[in-house]
This record gives C-alpha cells, structure tokens and sequence, in this order.
C-alpha cells in the first residue's frame, strides 16, 4: 500500500501512531513491509491457503463475533442436502461438468421449504419456486460470461425464505459446512503450503483476533494483484468471510478494502465500459435467455432486498438512452440492446481479432501492448486489425507496434505486411477538462478544467460525443432496422466554448437522472418501472441532486465530521460505510460506543448517525416482513445486507460464483509444487486458451516442469503508473526508475551467476525479456515442504518506448484468466532465469520455442479440468 | 537606503550586515522572488489523475496556461499531500512529451503522417460504420443478437464517468459489445 | 572587528539577526523523521516541479531504489535506500523464515541541506551569491553566483555542487519563494507521512524531542536527531534529522565541522568587503546570468 498508495497510506500511518499493529502480508519485502509491525513473506499465489488457515484458527479457538455471525450472515442458514464439499469430492465441489469446464451452482442452493408456508399462501410460495427454477436456468446459461459481476453492488438470486438454524449446530448450516471445510486448513499446512512458519501465522491470528470484536475492528487493504490471479475471486472472498467471521464489515475501522490503481477505475466498474454489464451492475441481455424486458427482468430481479426493484432501474436507463422512443408497448426499446452470447472479455477479444471476427479497435487511455498479460498476442492480435484508434498524450506502445514492436525486431512482422489503419489522437489532461472520478471508496469527485486543451487534443468526452453526433448525421436518412436504436438515441449534450466542448454536468445530470418534468431525482428510491423517470445510472442518483453537482463539493475536512460527508459524493446515497446498519446490534445499538457509528433512536424513531443510514431510515430493528412482501419491504429490521436477496453477507454463496460456494486453495496455473490439499491441482473451472502463443507449463508432478524453477511475480513501483503511459515519458519519474529490472535474492544470483547490475534473460513458455539485475535479500526465498524456492521480483511498467525504457514483463504471462471475472493470473507463475541479455531478432523466438521443447510443452499441456497434480 | 540604488557594497558597509552575509547581499532577483502560487490568475480545484485514492490538486493557472500544480489542502482524502506521481502531474500535463497533433498511419505505410482533426473523425466515423455493416449480425444459431463482434473498445479507468457513459452509451446503440478496461486487467 | 564578529557568531539562535535582519520572523526549518519516511521520493518530484530543477539523467545505481545516487545541484531532496540484516526488530522467531526476511530492515531517508547554523558556504562565498535569509535559511542567489565554486568544498555534508552547462552552484532553498508568502516548502507539503515538517526551527525541536522520547520508550534505542545539537560542529542545523542508525549509515557525515571554523574567522570575507570594492561590483555584475 505504501508502494502503490503513498497519500491514502497516510492513514496507516496515522493508525499505527494510535497504537495499531500494521501487518503486511506479501511475498515480497516492500516500502510497505519497512514500516509495518510485522511482515510476513509467502509464497506467491497461496493467499487462500494461508486466509483459510486463520477462518480456521477463528472457528478453532473461537475467536469468532458470535452475535455478528448469528444475526447479520448466513451462518444459520441450512444447504441442500446435494451439496457435496471438496471435503467429498478431493478438491472439487458438486456439480462440476469437466466436459463443459463449468459448475452447474443446483446443488449450493439453500435449503427451502421445510419451514411450510401458512395456508393460502402455498400457491404463492410454489409459483415463486417456479420462478426459482427459472432463474436458476437464466443463471446457468449465463456462466463464463463473467455474471458474478453484475452482483458488483449486490448479491445475486436466492430464495429469501431459507432455512435456518439460529443454534448453528445443524451439520448442513452454513456455520458447520464452513468449518468442516476449512478444518483441513492447519497451521502446519499453512506452513507446507505457504512458507509462514507456524509460529509467525500463529501471531498472525492472534493479532488479528484480538483486534476484532465489539471494541474493535480491524481492516484488509489490497491492492488488486489480489484479483490477478486464476482464483482471484476467491482471494476476495476468503478475506470476506475472514472478515465477516470476526465482525469487521459495515463498521468503522473495518471492511476490505480494494485499492485501485486507476483514477476512476471505480467509476468505469459502475458506469461500465465492460462487456457484460450495463450502468449500475444491470447485467447485458443474453442471447437466447432474457428475450424481452421481462424475462431479462424475471431473471435476474431478487424477492427481497433493493434489487427487487431492478424493473425500475432497468426501465429508467432505457428512457435515459431512448427517451420518447422507448414506451411501455415498445418494451422500452429493451430489443434495440445488444446481447452477449458467452465471454467477450477483453482476452476474448484479442482471440477475435487473431481470428478476424473484430476488425476495428478503439485503445483509449490504455496501454496493452505493455500492460495485459502476453503482450505479444496482444500485438499479434491488433496487426490483424482493419483499423485501430489509439488515444493518449504520447505515443505509448500500443500505438507504434507495428513499427517499432518486438516483432519486427524478431521478424514475425513486417510492417510493410500489416495492413492496419492507426489513428492516434491525442488526448486532453485531468487539467483541461471537467468531469468526475469515482476514487476506491466509490466517492465521486469532480475535477474542473483549468484550460482549453491545446491545438487538437481533445477530451474523450468531446470525441465519443462528436463521433456519435456524426455516426447519427451520417445514418440519419437510413431505413435500416439496424440503424433505428443510433437515430433514436438521445444524444442532445449542450456544447460550450471555441472547441465545442460537449457539457460534462449535462451527462452527470443524465447519469443521476430526472422524472418526468426533467427535475434531477434525488434517490433511486423514486425510480420507476412505468417510464416517468429517466436515469443513467441508478446507483449514482443523487449526484446531481436538487440540480446540484454533489461531486463538486469541497467543504474543508476541518470544517466537517470526520466522516467528511460534504466532500464529494459517495454512492449509494452519499454512504460512506455500506452495510453500516451491522454497525449496530440487533437491537440497534452500537456493538460499543468505542465503534459506535449507526444507531437506533427510540425517540425520533429513526436510525440515526455519523453517516448516512444504509437502511431504510424509519426500519425499526424490531420490524419483521409480513408474510408475501417482496423487495425492500422483506427486508427484516436485522437485515444489514440489503443489496442481498437474503439481507444477510454470505460465509457461503449459494450462486453468484463460477468455482465454488466456498474458495478452496489451488495451486496457480503454473506453479512449482502440487497442491497438498487436494488431489486437485489447479482451479477447475479456470479460463485457459490453446494456442502457440499462449503454452502453459507442465504440471509439477510431469518431467518437464523443472525448465521453470522459479516462482515470478509481477508488480508496480511508488515511482511509476502501470503500464508507464503516463510515467516513462515524465523524466521526473523516469530518473527515479530508470529501467527494467528483476529483483533476485544473493541465493539465486549465485545459483544462476547473476551480477548485480549486470543483466538477466527471463524465460517462460510464452517470451522472453532481458532486465537489469538488482540482487537484494528483499525477495526472500521459502521453504516449502522442505525445498528452498527462489521467487523473482518483476515491476511490469515497461516497454520499448517513452523516455525510461526496458522490456515488458507481460511478455512472460500467459492468459489464463479467473472464471468469474476473468483476470488474468499475473502475479504468480513460473520461469526461468539465466545471466546476460536475452537473444535479437529471430534467435529469441528460437530460444523460446527450445524451452518448449525441453520441457515438453504440447498444446494441451496445463489444461485439465480435473487432478492435473 | 531605499532611495538609494542597491549596492550591496554601500549596504555592507553601512549597515547592520557587515559580513555581507543577509540582508545587505540581496539581490535584486532575491529581493523580488515571487511565489506561482500567489500569483496566479485563478485556481482550479481538481483531482488527482493517477491512481483511485483521489487525491485533491490545487491547479494554479497564469495567463492562460498552468503553472503549477500541487495537494489540496482541504481533501479529507489526502490533506493537500501527493505522491511523486501525483506530484509530477504538472510535468503529466504540460511536459514536452505530450503530442497535440492526430497522426495516421496508411495501411502498410512505414511511418505516421499528421492528419487533420476534422477529416479524423470523419474518416473513423466512417469507418465504424462500414464496420458495422460488415460485420453486424441479427442472429446466431436462432438466437437474436442484434450486434456487432467487429468493433471493440479498451479503456474507460483513466477516464471520467462521464466519458464512460458516452462511450458505453453510444458503443451499445451501434452494437458494439467488447467494451472493456482495466477494471478486468 | 575581530571581536564583533565573535559576538555574532555566538548569537546561535538568530542567524538571521547576526545577517543584519532585524524584527525577522522566526527561524525556519525541516524536520526530517525518517522513522516515518515510506521512500516513496514525492519530496524528489515535488522539489523538482516547483523549483524547475532539471532532469538529471536516467542511471540504474543498484544502490536499493536510490537511482538519485545524492544531493546536487539538479537534487535538492534526495531519498537515501539502506538494506540492512539486523536482530532486534522483527523478532518472532528463529526460523528460517525469520532469518530470510524478518530480521530485515529497510531504512529510508530524505536528505536535504542542513541550513546550517554556521554556513561554510556562506562563509567563503566572495560575491555574495550566497545568502543568510530573515528566516534563518541559506540561500544561493542565482543572480549573483558567478560559478566560482569556493562553496563546493567548503559544505562540511557536500551538498552545494555546480550545475554541468551552467556553472552556478545550486542547492534547496528551504522554497524561500514559497515561505516568503506564508505556504510551505513543496517537499514538505507533498510528503505523504508527515515525515517532513516544516516550521519553526524551536517547534520542530519540541516535536523531535518528543518523538524521540516516544521511540525510546518503544524500545527503539538506536533512533536519534541529528543536526539538533546547537553545540555540534556547526552550530547545530536548521534542516535537522530523526534518524534509526549511525549517520554514517545514511551517508551523512558523523561529525560535521564548519570548514572555515580554523579561518582567523571571518577575515578573508571581511577583507574582501573591505578591500577590494571595485572588483566586488566587477564581480557581483560578471556573476549575473545573461544566457
């Protein structure tokens, strides 16, 4: 976090001045481990063996918040009696169908229906099981399209009436499922698995546990390494249900918080520019599955909590993009939507355009040439294009590879071969142009610009707007159908000044939303399903409330709470802390006063606080739902997770997720050691892609898998941003970095003959890069089970272009992607390392394709479903 | 002393500072040295660039261009403190790298030429429409599409919210569905 | 004259006073805590942004993350990288775990001019350039800084250097623009940690003081200031340092001594004043930059 968040560190800082304990797990000894209580190194890619091993040690010794745990999470709740564990099933899960490389999630469901409903409303409870069933169809067909991700600000479908065991002793409630699960999860394993000796872990949990509970939180702070990895998810969720066991979500000092290295990486997650989702986590229609409004509607809505209103939200969107055209008896214009029809991630993609299906490519603000994992395919894939558009300040790698890329070096390419059209356009700064971010802790901030750009840089604003506002004039007479959803789209943003600058507060206000007179809303709680309102992002309502841009505000923090309320705005509804009703007990009281943050006020009888309540502000705790409410309204006085179709945070994900209800430790893709869990090597229903550019490593049981001994890990500098765009080419930062380098440990430089400063040729199955050595005992080697791994430091900034220059280590990384996200698994795999610069031209594909050879690589090798170890 | 012209000499010798080591070596760049941040024309409150903590920036503005940029003390965020990323940001926005010309590369040509801005968007959009009818599908193994799979989009994380719904705005009225951004990197 | 300059030297609390400044503000200056410091080099950038200081060349050191290599005339603020293998700090066990990393320790430090008390530069420079501010600090005026060098030797911490294609000496000028209108210097303003403070020169002592009472407490015995002392070999600094280890470790000068403490004082500087008015003026005009 001190490397990547130096300012958002400071709080850290200011934490362990108050007497916090700062713990800093990592396998790696960063800026980070240098100022914190205790690091501790392990191997990388095992996070979930060793997060497991402390659920474990929690449950053990019960260290649990047991009152947290009864009331706010579905540890009472009972499972099917179909569910069988990778206790049952060596390491994988029911339902899995190996020939389809996927989950079928039947058998996670909660148990229902033992509990029979009161007389008259069986009928009711059979259709809405009907429902159930339908929906779980919905569901299944839309695996592998990344659907986990439209629960990005909730949860997804389940029955809300469960069964539950307020005791938590019946064997199939979540409580018992989960500890049977993790009771394999020792410390001694952990030790085997990870490299942290036992009594290192030990203080790990013991630190950890006295500092949770009702006098005090503790917090996980990531940065999303954690997510690339082929279970990166599942690292998520281990820290979730961590956290969730101790009591530390919806409470002060608490959560898990995601740090993001991008400005508005948040904003461009809930307004997405992703293939499967639609503003506000509204799912993309499938093909073939949601066929019109309602059965889009019928499959994703929840009975209970805010997303049984998803009508409204759905609806509201369509008026926001189709206006006077979408009515009720057109559906609203739902047909004009695209559909997805499987993953169309952004590896899917480079895969279309190797096989000609994508002909044209707008790269706006990115850089894959250097920054996605294999970044020759990446390369590969845009010289198969018809036209490309780049958009940035200089002329990043992604825009020049076709003359100046390492394939023309190696001869793979010609330029005079490629046929690609490249436009660059450059792009206007922060400084030049208004707008919002939507910062980690989803706040919206509003920057204003400064100046005009200058000559013809040009905000993406301006060109998105003007390049809609010519596709329409230039299909305006069109009678085809496929042109209609372009012709009616609203497109009507004021322009202002010498450049026609299209008005960012115009789209903000659209983004928030209006009724039908076009007054701004203030809640979402005033959308629609009837077409009276308008919204283009219904978690952002109230950003543009009363007219007022909400993201501009800056009221000093010394002139507020500490909670700085008026500064920005934070969605949903300017909350701070989301699920903060859990702040409170049951009862609504403060768990203690130390962390007290939401409470019930018997007087005003409202819920009242330092922030705004995420609940219904008038809910008493005491509330129960009438039998047959739906959405909101089922929603009990004790149910804090009200994006949740249960209002409870989920030990156990009964759907939602691709690879299992629980996350079980796997080895990554390419890993020097099998998983001594399970007969279970890798993460079954993890992504993988055959093709020569792309090999995987032999599984370590297989001959071949000693080419690569060593464990790589990529990863950023303080002094650079990710792929350098916008940090090789400032020489203030490019002095402090001035190239690629490998971080090795003494150990291994004497074991491969590396010199420290001299230069290192690094090799997987994928490429090969050379970078200048920078021997440090920083990159401790592990031992684990009994042999001594070597693991070697990558920062991944580079590329051939800019002022600091140096090979790109995403030429190693092979595209093995998580399947509920699909991320690519970059921050462990293996290689191999020898002494000097790596080959030119031709020899350094000749290089690669020989340690293919020797290691025995095929076109299916790394890519079983099941064993593999 | 103020009548007379600086000479540091006079003042040396005259004055308190015999040593000639303060006040009376002052130089008239010295004596006149002027702050960017006290005299700008305007500052403009922004946010920092770089990565998601949200860092607020001051950005100072003189004749038209800007000068300076730094923390902005008011954030609740960052207290006015920026990384050196987010300190460089100036350099970021008016260094020497930055290119302000559009620049086209023909097909199969060895190098760039400058093109014209207005003749730029038009070319591309004519381009994604021909594209599109190239490549547009009503259905697929009997199911309806309604898309394209010939156009797609990377990145949107270095973007405003409100570029990002334009973007997906107008991507999904064409069609175009392989929308992405770093978020999935 | 011998005398007087005695008397003003030993008025240790008010340089600027001895300067010839009179009802000046109080002495300003740093306060670098490197117990705190993250070594993540915004100081570096943000001293260069403001100040203009060029760019000064991409070179991989090898020495940790220090590609700076020290302070010059193009680093005013230079983040030091120390790689250590200690007992004592991480101590949970004896494993091999332990061995590998958690006895590790990683110092960072950022280094700027010390503002001395009693400045050598300041002391030997025969045009002037060299300037004792009201708030204590000492500056080179670039107007006037003919690149004679005397300064370059004379720095007991090897600070001032002259600029390649330049020829003027240069070093950090504790942001006198900036303090001069009440904000603070950048490097101080953008460090995310606090690790630098900014302030006045008798405050930022309390804090050190403070500080370093709370870490020896905390069981850390090695930590202390350095450049606090006022009866060091240079009256004391007025950019001073929280340090974790032996000065030497940083880089820094163990027991820095004002080189021109053996001078028969300030003769040869007065002498010049003195003696040699026409040449000074000559001097003082030749030294101002008309490329």
């Amino acid at each position: 976090m001190a490397e990547c968040h130096p300012v958002g560190f400071q709080w850290v800082m200011e934490a362990k001045a108050r007497g916090a304990t700062v713990i800093h797990v990592d396998p790696r000894y960063t800026r980070t481990s240098a100022v914190a209580d205790l690091h501790v190194p392990l191997r990388a890619g095992t996070d979930i063996a060793f997060l497991g091993g402390i659920i474990n040690y929690v449950i053990e010794h019960e260290r649990y918040f047991r009152d947290y745990v009864i009331a706010y999470t579905n540890g009472p709740t009972l499972i099917s009696e179909e569910f069988k564990d990778t206790e049952d099933l060596d390491g994988v899960f029911s339902g899995l169908d190996a020939e389809q490389r996927k989950y079928d999630f039947h058998s996670w469901e909660y148990q229902t229906g033992t509990v029979q409903a009161a007389s008259g409303h069986r009928e009711m409870e059979a259709e809405k099981a009907a429902r159930h069933q339908e929906r779980h169809r919905a569901e299944a067909a839309k695996s592998k399209t990344a659907h986990g991700e439209s629960h990005g600000s909730g949860g997804a479908a389940v029955p809300g009436n469960a069964d539950r065991d307020e005791s938590m002793q019946d064997p199939r409630c979540v409580f018992q499922v989960l500890k049977r699960h993790f009771s394999r999860y020792t410390p001694e394993v952990v030790e085997q698995i990870c490299g942290v000796p036992k009594e290192l872990f030990l203080t790990v949990c013991e630190t950890l546990s006295d500092n949770s509970g009702r006098d005090r939180t503790s917090a996980f702070c990531y940065a999303v390494g954690w997510t690339q990895h082929s279970v990166g998810v599942q690292y998520i969720r281990t820290a979730a249900i961590l956290q969730l066991l101790l009591g530390n979500i919806g409470r002060p000092g608490g959560g898990i918080l995601a740090l993001r290295g991008h400005a508005s990486i948040q904003g461009s997650t809930d307004i997405p520019t992703l293939f499967n989702l639609l503003p506000g986590y509204l799912p993309m229609p499938h093909a073939g599955v949601d066929v019109d409004l309602d059965t889009y509607v019928a499959g994703e809505e929840t009975e209970k909590g805010f997303w049984g209103e998803m009508r409204s939200y759905m609806v509201s969107l369509l008026k926001a993009w189709w206006g006077d055209t979408a009515t009720p008896e057109n559906d609203f214009c739902y047909d004009y939507l695209p559909r997805i029809s499987g993953s169309h991630s952004t590896y899917e993609t480079v895969m279309a355009q190797l096989d000609g299906t994508c002909k044209g490519y707008f790269v706006v603000g990115e850089n894959p040439a250097v920054g996605s994992a294999n970044a020759k395919m990446q390369r590969l894939a845009m010289a198969k294009l018809d036209w490309l558009v780049v958009r940035d300040f200089s002329l990043i790698e992604s825009a020049t590879w076709w003359k100046d890329g390492p394939e023309i070096e190696t001869g793979e390419l010609e330029t005079k071969d490629i046929a690609t059209e490249v436009f660059f356009f450059p792009a206007a700064a922060h400084t030049e142009k208004n707008g919002s971010f939507t910062n980690t802790q989803r706040m919206l901030q509003w920057h204003h610009a400064a100046i005009e750009p200058p000559q013809h840089a040009r905000s993406d604003l301006w060109f998105y707007y003007h390049l809609g506002r010519l596709i329409k004039a230039k299909l305006a007479g069109s009678s085809e159908a496929m042109d209609r959803p372009v012709q009616d789209l609203t497109w009507h943003y004021p322009t202002e000044g010498s450049i026609a600058e299209p008005s960012a507060e115009a789209v903000l206000a659209e983004i928030n939303g209006y009724d039908a007179d076009g007054t701004p809303l203030s809640s979402y709680e005033q959308l629609r399903e009837d077409g009276s309102t308008a919204c283009g992002c219904w978690i952002y309502t109230g950003c543009y409330r009363d007219g007022v841009n909400q993201a501009a505000r800056r009221k000093p923090w010394r002139e507020q709470s500490w909670v700085a309320p008026e500064w920005g705005w934070a969605w949903p509804a300017n909350r701070r802390i989301i699920y903060n009703r859990a702040s409170a007990d049951p009862d609504g009281k403060p768990w203690s006063e130390r962390k007290a943050y939401i409470w019930w006020d018997d007087d005003q009888a409202r819920w009242i606080g330092h922030d705004v309540p995420d609940f219904d502000v008038h809910k008493s705790p005491w509330y129960r739902p009438p039998v047959g409410a739906t959405a909101a309204e089922a929603l009990s006085g004790v149910d804090p997770f009200v994006m949740q179709a249960d209002g409870k945070a989920w030990l156990f994900a009964p759907t939602g997720l691709q690879d299992g209800p629980l996350p079980a430790h796997y080895e990554p893709q390419d890993s020097p050691f099998a998983n001594l869990l399970y007969g279970q090597q890798r993460n079954p229903v993890r992504v993988v892609f055959s093709n020569r550019h792309n090999r995987l490593h032999p599984s370590p049981s297989e001959q071949g898998s000693s080419v690569f001994p060593y464990v790589l890990t990529t990863y950023r500098l303080t002094e650079h941003h990710t792929a350098g765009g916008m940090s090789r080419w400032q020489p203030y930062l490019a002095e402090l970095q001035p190239e690629m380098f490998c971080e090795v440990h003494p150990e291994l430089a004497k074991e491969r003959e590396l010199e420290h400063l001299g230069w290192a040729t690094i090799v997987t199955a994928r490429g090969v890069i050379e970078a200048r050595v920078l021997v440090t005992e920083r990159m401790a080697p592990i031992t684990v089970q009994g042999r001594r791994i070597h693991q070697i430091g990558l920062p991944y900034h580079w590329g051939p272009n800019g002022y600091s220059r140096g090979d790109a280590a995403n030429e190693l990384a092979a595209i093995v992607l998580d399947p509920n996200v699909h991320i690519q698994e970059v921050k462990a795999f293996t290689g191999d390392i020898r002494p000097g610069r790596r080959p030119r031209g031709p020899a350094s594909v000749a290089l690669v394709e020989e340690y293919q050879r020797r290691a025995g690589i095929t076109r299916s090798t790394g890519t079983e479903v099941r064993g593999g170890r | 002393m103020t009548k007379l012209p600086k000479w540091p000499v006079l003042e040396q010798l005259i004055g308190p500072d015999r040593l000639g080591r303060g006040k009376s070596v002052k130089s008239e760049h010295s004596e006149h040295l002027h702050a960017r941040v006290s005299d700008a024309d305007r500052v403009v409150k922004s946010v920092c660039p770089y990565c998601a903590v949200g860092c607020g920036q001051n950005v100072f503005v003189k004749d038209e261009k800007v000068v300076h940029i730094e923390g902005d003390p008011d954030s609740p965020v960052s207290r006015g403190r920026l990384c050196p990323k987010g300190s460089a940001s100036l350099q970021l926005t008016t260094g020497e790298a930055r290119r302000y010309e559009v620049l086209y590369r023909r097909p199969h040509a060895s190098d760039f030429e400058v093109l014209d801005l207005d003749r730029a968007m038009d070319m591309v959009a004519e381009r994604v429409i021909k594209t599109r009818r190239e490549t547009w599908q009503w259905e697929q193994e009997g199911k309806r599409m309604r898309r394209t799979l010939g156009i797609a989009s990377l990145g949107g994380a270095t973007l405003d919210n409100e570029e990002n719904y334009l973007m997906k705005k107008l991507y999904t009225a064409i069609g175009a569905i392989q929308i992405e951004n770093q978020a999935r990197i | 004259m011998a005398v007087e300059v005695k008397s003003l030297l030993l008025e240790k609390d008010t340089p600027a006073h001895a300067s010839g400044y009179r009802d000046h503000p109080p002495r300003m200056g740093f306060f670098t805590d490197t117990s705190v410091c993250i070594g993540c080099k915004a100081c570096e950038v943000a001293c260069k942004e403001w100040n203009q200081v060029p760019e000064d060349g991409l070179s991989f050191t090898g020495m940790s993350y220090d590609n700076t290599g020290g302070l010059g005339a193009d680093t005013w603020r230079h983040v030091a990288f120390i790689e250590q293998r200690r007992r004592g700090v991480h101590q949970i066990s004896d494993n091999q775990a332990e061995q590998d990393s958690g006895s590790l320790r990683w110092l960072m430090a950022s280094d700027v001019c010390k503002h001395c008390t009693h400045a050598a530069c300041l002391d030997v420079c025969p045009t002037g350039a060299l300037l004792r501010t009201e708030f204590g600090t000492v500056i080179v005026q670039e107007d006037i800084c003919n690149g004679c060098g005397y300064c370059i030797p004379a720095c007991p911490y090897g600070v001032i250097d002259q600029r390649q294609n330049d020829g003027r000496a240069w070093k950090c000028t504790l942001c006198y623009d900036r303090i001069s209108v009440g904000v603070e210097p950048a490097c101080a303003k953008a460090c995310p940690t606090d690790s630098i403070q900014f302030g006045e020169l008798s405050e930022l002592h309390r804090r050190a003081d403070q500080r370093l009472g709370q870490l020896h407490r905390a069981g850390v015995s090695d930590a202390r200031l350095y450049g606090r002392d006022e009866r060091d070999g240079v009256g004391g600094d007025g950019a001073f340092f929280l340090l974790l280890d032996e000065p030497e470790i940083y880089g820094l000068p163990p027991d820095p001594v004002v080189t021109t403490r053996d001078l028969p004082e300030m003769w040869l500087r007065v002498g010049v004043a003195a003696l040699g008015i026409a040449s000074f003026i000559a001097t003082s005009f030749i030294g101002r930059r008309h490329d």
